[in-house]
């Protein structure tokens, strides 16, 4: 997977996930271009378009598009797939997730895909592992350090 | 992050600039689709809804106040460091700029508190910045957290590495992570990180990674009793071993035996990582994936276990659904499709290949739309295998429906790619009609890849040219705007070099032109092919020259200038033709509107006709205006045309529409030579390689005053100039060419000219002095390194010291090939000019491909021979970006100049290339086979060598490359 975009029905860019290097400009370009293109289509649309050389994966759900890039020889629907499960993570995570979650707790959203995908490839598939690694980060977060400053 | 912090951000960070809509549906999945809008966010967030200026200026307030905080004369505590860290990702993320703050974030690295760690590795990840004193300290943050044996302080240093990937960090940790990602006390979670890092950082920086023992530990990752740790190990094995294939060949069996315990388990066996009733989907994917590395696996036992694995993926695609979910049909289907096109990747089983066939014939008619477009998608590949192409064929009825009802445009464009890729002789008449009934109503956004498709299939299976003239016709009448120039030049190209459908033609253009309403392309046509055949129509009264002269003088009006200017060619051919129509003719070349047109072209044509048709004998006048000859034979250019469609609109456009002019100059409307008015257009072939002119000179280093003074104070050391400037470039354009100009600055120019023949050649170098003033002590040395020098043998005579002024000296150097090489000789020039010391180097374009002896060979032939070279590491593949346009006939020469036979209709796909030939050493011959598949629509390229040699290959590969 080349790069993973969140964004709103207005166009508003709330999560993004690059996995090869850009520069600002490029991502800046890529991210209207693509959600430009991906707003335009209708709902009971194909999930997936050519777009440049890559393929292009998304799914709405609420008011939230889930947009991946992906190489040629990648396979879209097991893409569809990392998406939904992502989703389940952050359901699961926030209960009941919403745009809001994701906007004001953003490091966790990062967080979460961290465990679950890593340079662009599928890290841990069990939910159960993933939570369970972000539990155990929340917990240490809780500890209180004896002050060392 | 504690809510605390949450909600201080909603009220000093504002603005997120939505109007507030949507932001608290749920995004959960029982809710997916309930769209309605939550009023209640003004309430919650005053904000929201605030305009974009206002929300700029809440933005800068914010950062002014951080930015005083970092600078203030106080040390913050970590807290109020991360606090702020977190308050500048989040206004980066809403999409402003962020020049400071990196170092605060560096700083949090190195804290003993979690959380503060946390934040300061996501700013790094998310904001990356190559500001090499902080990546210094970055990596030795990390250093300290890979060392630091605590499993999540090592999981966010890993993180940190697979995000950012930078050269810097590969050249820091490559080494370091493979160690742990095999040491037997790694705990699973750093394990899986570790690996996906490796191959972040394998991917950025190949070099940097060693190989070494820990490739075959990895391997056995494939049996370790974590899923988790297979998933990741398979995705950084597959990337190493598409590299290195050789050294990752044991994976083959460690990956077919885990799949096969995959998908014969239950659905309740892998707990967690079934997804949806489909036992690890994710992992099955990938380790079909790897297999697509590999030919076949040889062994039979492994052979066979493999094939009842994809024999039962294809039998739990025919049972009933174990749920009603997408999810489940989705996770099971992405199974499919990764097994069918490992199935179509070995190409061999072709039992297996018509079950991948009939299977993906049942979701042609699917109601997932998303199903529907990846079967057609498949199938295109599909249709390029021999054992697979007539199970294909059967499905064309869906697939025309589907061209005709399905509603989403991109399904539609799959499926008439489809069509072209079943196209053959068998059917290319209902496949023609269908695509013309659908050009009809066609999506303007694909109209003119249909035309494209349309031009190339009706002329590649005519078998009656009557039936592609009257395709073109009438694909010019239903998208004539469509119809590019490529188009109606080939359609001219094609009548005049066959004599049996030019009165067809004539015919049926003189009736299209009838019609009250014809598109100007047409008009085009129908001038140039009456102008060159009305002769053979006009025998029957209705089509009489004068009928002919005023049809066509009819559209005269209302066409472009340059179609006008078509037609007074026409009009002077006429005069030829038909004497009776010559006065009329005469007539309206001398009006006004023609002698004294604004445009220049148009009067200048109307001038030099008028004077042409009144002082030339009829002999002079037949000879001038003589039949068209007919045109070389050559690949249609609306192929290169479509793979150009295809691809991105691009800065090249100026460029490529400028070569298409000359290119195209053979159907050009030019009928007339005597037409003095003719744009000069130089030949099309002449200079496809530059060959006839030098290259542009190389930027060499002008010996300006300060260079000079150097140079004399560095008079007597005899050490080798670095490479000049541009030499490296001007090396590569010689690697398909054996004469031209090498090197030029502005005392020297160098020039080469070169023959071949097996392992020997023989070279001559040029060297011109370009002042007034001699060169002394004039000495070129050929250097080979102590590894070329076993490989190469050069031998030469030294030159006369003196150069005079302006004169040219010249020497041989006659050449050996021993055994393949991979580097190029170095030519040393030193000598005195005026007073200064002048010292040039440039790399001798002596490459291996100059000893290839081109091979023809039959279809049949090639891939017989491209099958048996199929381990590993005969083979190198090589993708990478075109550097220059993408043109066929460009391409060609290249692979011709590069010394190996173009084989013609080999290749199943007409858009790739493919050539052989023999590598003559002295001491051994290499059969060697190139294939170059280009993709216009990515503007790239893929090259594969296969030869009996992997230095071969590689070297091969590795010039080739460079040429496109």
């Amino acid at each position: 997977m080349q790069f993973m975009l969140l964004f709103s029905r207005q166009g508003k860019l709330r999560l993004q996930k690059w996995y090869v290097p850009l520069s600002d400009k490029e991502k800046k370009k890529i991210t209207r271009e693509l959600v430009q293109t991906v707003l335009a289509r209708k709902p009971k649309m194909c999930s997936f378009l050519e777009w440049r050389d890559l393929k292009i994966v998304y799914k709405r759900y609420a008011s939230l598009y889930f947009c991946c890039a992906i190489e040629d020889q990648d396979n879209e629907l097991i893409t569809l797939e990392i998406i939904h499960r992502y989703v389940e993570l952050l359901d699961k995570y926030f209960g009941s997730v919403c745009e809001l979650d994701i906007i004001f707790n953003f490091e966790k959203a990062y967080f979460i895909l961290d465990e679950f995908l890593l340079g662009g490839e599928v890290q841990e598939t069990s939910k159960k592992n993933v939570l369970k690694a972000i539990e155990q980060a929340d917990l240490l977060q809780e500890v209180s350090y004896p002050s060392l400053d | 992050m504690t809510v605390v912090e949450c909600s201080s951000y909603q009220s000093t960070v504002v603005g997120v600039g939505d109007t507030a809509v949507d932001l608290d549906v749920p995004v959960c999945i029982q809710v997916a689709w309930h769209l309605q809008s939550h009023g209640a966010a003004f309430g919650t967030f005053p904000w929201a809804g605030k305009s974009k200026e206002a929300e700029i200026k809440r933005i800068n307030k914010e950062l002014a106040n951080i930015r005083s905080k970092f600078k203030g004369d106080k040390a913050l505590d970590g807290y109020s460091k991360k606090k702020y860290v977190c308050k500048l990702l989040f206004i980066f993320l809403l999409g402003h700029d962020i020049d400071f703050g990196h170092m605060e974030a560096v700083n949090l690295l190195s804290s003993n508190r979690y959380t503060e760690k946390q934040i300061g590795y996501l700013f790094i990840s998310v904001l990356v910045n190559s500001n090499s004193e902080l990546i210094r300290l970055i990596n030795n943050a990390i250093k300290n957290d890979l060392a630091s044996r605590n499993p999540t302080f090592m999981g966010l240093a890993l993180h940190c590495i697979a995000n950012v990937g930078s050269r810097e960090m590969a050249e820091a940790f490559a080494g370091e992570i493979p160690k742990i990602l095999v040491a037997g006390d790694t705990m699973d979670s750093v394990k899986q990180s570790a690996a996906l890092c490796l191959l972040r950082l394998y991917r950025t920086s190949p070099d940097l990674v060693p190989m070494g023992d820990w490739t075959s530990r990895v391997v056995h990752l494939l049996n370790d009793q974590h899923l988790g740790v297979v998933t990741a190990a398979t995705s950084l094995i597959t990337t190493l071993a598409q590299k290195n294939p050789e050294e990752f060949k044991t994976s083959v069996s460690l990956a077919v035996s885990r799949l096969s315990r995959i998908v014969t388990s239950a659905s309740t066996d892998l707990q967690d990582y079934t997804y949806y009733f489909v036992p690890a989907p994710w992992l099955s994917v990938k380790l079909l994936r790897l297999l697509q590395c590999y030919p076949p696996p040889e062994d039979p036992a492994v052979r066979g276990r493999l094939t009842e694995c994809l024999e039962t993926i294809l039998n739990k695609a025919q049972e009933p659904p174990k749920s009603k979910k997408v999810q489940h049909s989705n996770a099971k289907n992405a199974v499919l499709f990764e097994a069918i096109s490992l199935i179509i990747h070995h190409d061999s089983e072709p039992n297996l290949l018509v079950r991948a066939c009939n299977q993906l014939g049942q979701f042609l008619q699917h109601r997932e739309t998303n199903l529907r477009y990846l079967a057609l998608e498949s199938m295109c590949t599909l249709a390029s295998s021999e054992f697979s192409h007539e199970a294909v064929k059967t499905h064309i009825d869906t697939v025309i429906n589907a061209l005709k009802t399905e509603r989403d445009v991109s399904v539609r464009q799959r499926a008439a790619d489809l069509l072209y890729a079943m196209c053959d002789r068998s059917n290319a008449q209902q496949i023609v009609a269908e695509m013309l009934s659908y050009l009809e109503t066609a999506d303007y956004s694909i109209r003119e890849e249909i035309v494209l498709k349309v031009a190339i299939l009706a002329e590649k299976y005519a078998v009656d040219y009557t039936w592609y003239v009257d395709t073109i016709l009438n694909l010019i009448r239903i998208a004539g705007d469509y119809v590019s120039e490529e188009v109606w030049y080939r359609v001219i190209q094609i009548v005049i070099n066959r004599d049996d459908v030019q009165g067809y033609a004539a015919k049926t253009v003189f009736e299209a032109l009838q019609a009250p309403a014809c598109h100007e392309n047409l008009v085009k046509v129908g001038g140039y092919i009456l102008g060159e055949f009305g002769n053979l129509v006009a025998g029957d009264p209705r089509s009489s020259p004068l009928i002919q002269f005023n049809l066509l003088h009819s559209k005269f009006h209302l066409c472009s200038v340059p179609t006008r200017a078509l037609l007074l060619s026409t009009y002077i051919k006429f005069v030829n033709l038909f004497p009776e129509v010559k006065a009329t003719i005469q007539d309206v070349l001398r009006s006004d509107s023609q002698l004294r047109n604004a445009d220049v072209e148009l009067q200048q044509r109307a001038v030099e006709y008028l004077r042409l048709s009144s002082i030339a004998s009829t002999d002079i006048l037949a000879t001038v205006l003589e039949e068209m000859p007919p045109f070389p034979e050559r690949e249609s250019s609306i192929l290169a045309k479509l793979k150009k469609k295809k691809g991105p609109s691009t800065v090249t456009d100026l460029e490529e529409t400028k070569r298409e002019r000359n290119v195209d100059v053979n159907g050009g409307p030019e009928p007339a030579p005597a037409s003095a008015s003719a744009v000069s257009t130089p030949s099309p072939s002449a200079d496809l390689l530059g060959l006839g002119a030098a290259p542009p000179a190389p930027a060499g280093p002008p010996p300006s005053g300060g260079g000079l003074l150097v140079d004399v104070f560095s008079d007597s050391a005899s050490a080798v100039a670095p490479l000049a400037p541009g030499s490296e470039d001007n090396f590569a354009r010689f690697v398909c060419k054996n004469n031209g100009v090498l090197f030029e600055n502005q005392l020297l120019q160098i020039g080469l000219k070169s023959e071949f023949r097996q392992n020997l050649g023989r070279m001559f170098i040029f060297y011109g002095n370009k002042t007034s003033t001699q060169f002394l002590n004039f000495t070129p040395t050929l250097i080979c390194s102590d590894a070329l020098q076993s490989n190469l043998n050069l031998q030469t005579k030294p030159v006369d010291p003196t150069v005079d002024g302006g004169a040219q000296v010249q020497q041989v150097v006659n050449i050996e090939c021993v055994s393949d090489f991979t580097e190029a000789p170095v030519l040393n020039i030193q000598f005195r000019y005026g007073g200064t010391f002048q010292n040039v180097s440039v790399k001798l374009p002596i490459t291996l491909n100059k000893f290839f002896q081109p091979t023809e060979m039959a279809s049949q032939d090639f891939f017989q021979r491209w099958k048996q070279l199929s381990s590993p590491q005969q083979e190198v593949q090589n993708i990478f970006k075109a550097k220059h346009p993408m043109d066929t006939e460009i391409t060609k020469a290249k692979i011709i100049g590069f010394g190996s036979a173009l084989l013609e209709e080999v290749d199943p796909n007409p858009a790739n290339f493919v050539g052989a030939g023999i590598i003559h050493t002295k001491t051994t011959q290499i059969g060697c086979l190139l294939r170059l598949e280009p993709n216009l629509q990515a503007q790239m390229y893929r090259l594969t060598l296969r030869t009996s040699k992997e230095t071969v290959s590689q070297r091969l590969c590795e010039l080739l490359s460079e040429q496109f």
